[in-house]
């Protein structure tokens, strides 16, 4: 029996390496546009009563006819008035308090068990006290949307700094920084993309109470539209308002994402 | 400017209270233009002495004196380990710092952290960010940094640790380069005999924790000195002679360390 000699020859060669970053932007498009298609087969074929699911091509009519009619803009303004106010106020109250508290030990004992006892209140729940203290206008949905921004910022703002690397503060001292330059040319700048985080949830919280507080104790605004179109079973307006809200939605987080990439530079370590 | 330090100690409390002594009564003078290395077993207090030195740092007893006319120039700048670069910063507003913060004027400072960008070999990368940066050119940042401000006295804690070998070799001689153009005193923290040797006028070697000085040496080689000096024989038997006098500390730091006695 002759002698079998067996050699394994492995070969590695150059190959084309995988495109899945030229598809997956397709793949996204793909995905909501499949959703919006089956809903539209849904409502045609399938039958499901218009009250309750009107098809999009209905929504998107129903749309068409808010913005021309004026309705849209009007609601629109509204609710971005307030959340553009609540979330203005409350973002800067958090930057600030997120900032002292994260430099000084007095004011951290001051502000931490305060923050932690107020942060997991529903910020909704406050709306009638506010409406008590402030009166059923603009006021008392401004300070609900702000005190809902506030408390992410102070958080994000205080990790951040606090979270500063004490090698780059030993730095910038070392190199003739006063403290109050300490602060503001080496905490802050450090900080920056953890308070951004904080931006984005308080951008999230503010859409989210504006529609609520506008829910218990408005005449205009998306969140009035949404209520109001459900009572009255005018299903395409009620849709059509929710559409308004993830673009709302959508265009916060990209708006932020924007600013950030202007603000925060050169990092990546 | 000459920095003297007069019986200079330190101890830490480490979390649990307990006490750490990690300088016993240093005393050590470093003169005007003086090329001072600070070598040492790990865990010495070397790194404390320096940022002592910096004022970073307060001594626990003793003081460090700074004598001599500094012209209104800051006393001393930090080059760090770790480079400590602030990432959102450019190169240029990197080595601009120390101007900045003393309120000097944005051209002025610009044009000044340019020609130190220049002087260690970064033209091009001014406007670069730090994460673009190989280690060696960070730390080239680093220097330009801390030479930016003029200080009368240069502090190195151990600037070329976390750098390869080879880059490490290129920046010695950089940093001799710049140096020969300064003529600043510096003080220079190394654990590399070798790099102390190479770029040092005295080697001052310090004991193990507790840290004390244990032995001064005058380098005995001329300067401008060159990567030749470092094939020189005499170069190999000097440096030998240092480690011997570190190694017991050395071995008795590791021992510590380990606590069991047991070999390295």
């Amino acid at each position: 029996m002759a002698t079998e000699v067996r050699r394994d020859v492995v070969v590695l060669e150059a190959r084309r390496e995988r495109a899945g970053g030229l598809w997956s932007p397709a793949a996204r498009v793909a995905s909501l546009a499949g959703v919006v298609v089956a809903w539209e087969l849904a409502c045609r074929l399938g039958g499901v009563p218009a009250v309750f699911l009107p098809p999009p091509s209905t929504v998107a009519a129903e749309l068409v006819g808010m913005a021309s009619s004026g309705e849209l803009w009007r609601s629109l303004q509204a609710s971005l008035l307030r959340i553009a106010a609540g979330f203005v106020l409350g973002s800067t109250a958090g930057v600030l308090v997120g900032t002292v508290a994260a430099v000084s030990s007095v004011a951290e004992a001051v502000v931490d068990p305060l923050i932690a006892a107020t942060y997991p209140i529903p910020k909704i729940a406050l709306l009638p006290l506010l409406v008590l203290w402030l009166g059923i206008g603009e006021a008392s949905k401004v300070a609900v949307i702000a005190i809902g921004a506030f408390f992410p910022v102070a958080v994000g703002t205080m990790a951040g700094i606090r979270g500063t690397d004490p090698l780059l503060v030993r730095a910038a001292v070392s190199l003739g920084a006063s403290p109050l330059q300490v602060i503001a040319k080496v905490r802050i700048p450090s900080a920056l993309p953890v308070l951004f985080a904080g931006l984005r949830l308080a951008a999230g919280m503010s859409l989210l109470l504006v529609v609520s507080a506008e829910m218990i104790a408005a005449a205009t605004g998306i969140g009035f539209t949404i209520l109001h179109a459900g009572d009255l079973m005018q299903t395409p307006k009620l849709l059509a308002a929710i559409v308004v809200l993830s673009a709302l939605g959508v265009l916060s987080t990209w708006g932020l994402q924007a600013l950030e990439r202007r603000v925060v530079r050169g990092r990546s370590t | 400017m000459d920095v003297r330090f007069e019986g200079v100690q330190k101890t830490y409390r480490r979390r649990d209270g307990t006490p750490v002594e990690a300088l016993a009564g240093v005393d050590l003078v470093v003169r005007s233009s003086e090329f001072v290395c600070l070598v040492g077993p790990s865990g010495c207090g070397k790194s404390t002495l320096l940022l002592i030195a910096a004022g970073l740092v307060p001594p626990t007893a003793g003081r460090v004196v700074f004598e001599g006319d500094a012209a209104g120039r800051p006393r001393t700048a930090v080059v760090f380990q770790e480079f400590a670069l602030f990432p959102w910063r450019t190169v240029l507003d990197n080595v601009a710092f120390g101007l900045e913060v003393r309120g000097v004027s944005r051209s002025e400072r610009h044009e000044r952290a340019l020609s130190l960008v220049r002087q260690v070999g970064l033209s091009g990368f001014e406007h670069r960010y730090p994460h673009e940066l190989s280690g060696g050119m960070r730390q080239r940042v680093g220097i330009a940094r801390a030479l930016c401000v003029d200080p009368a006295v240069l502090l190195m804690d151990e600037p070329l640790s976390a750098l390869d070998a080879q880059t490490r070799q290129l920046l010695q001689e950089d940093i001799l380069r710049v140096w020969e153009a300064t003529r600043k005193t510096v003080l220079y923290v190394t654990h590399n005999i070798q790099e102390a040797v190479f770029l040092g006028d005295r080697v001052v070697v310090m004991s193990r924790r507790p840290g004390r000085v244990r032995e001064v040496l005058e380098v005995p080689f001329p300067r401008p000195r060159t990567e030749a000096l470092l094939a020189d024989p005499e170069f190999a038997g000097f440096c030998h002679r240092i480690w011997s006098s570190l190694k017991e500390e050395a071995r008795a730091a590791l021992e510590e360390a380990y606590g069991d006695g047991s070999p390295a």
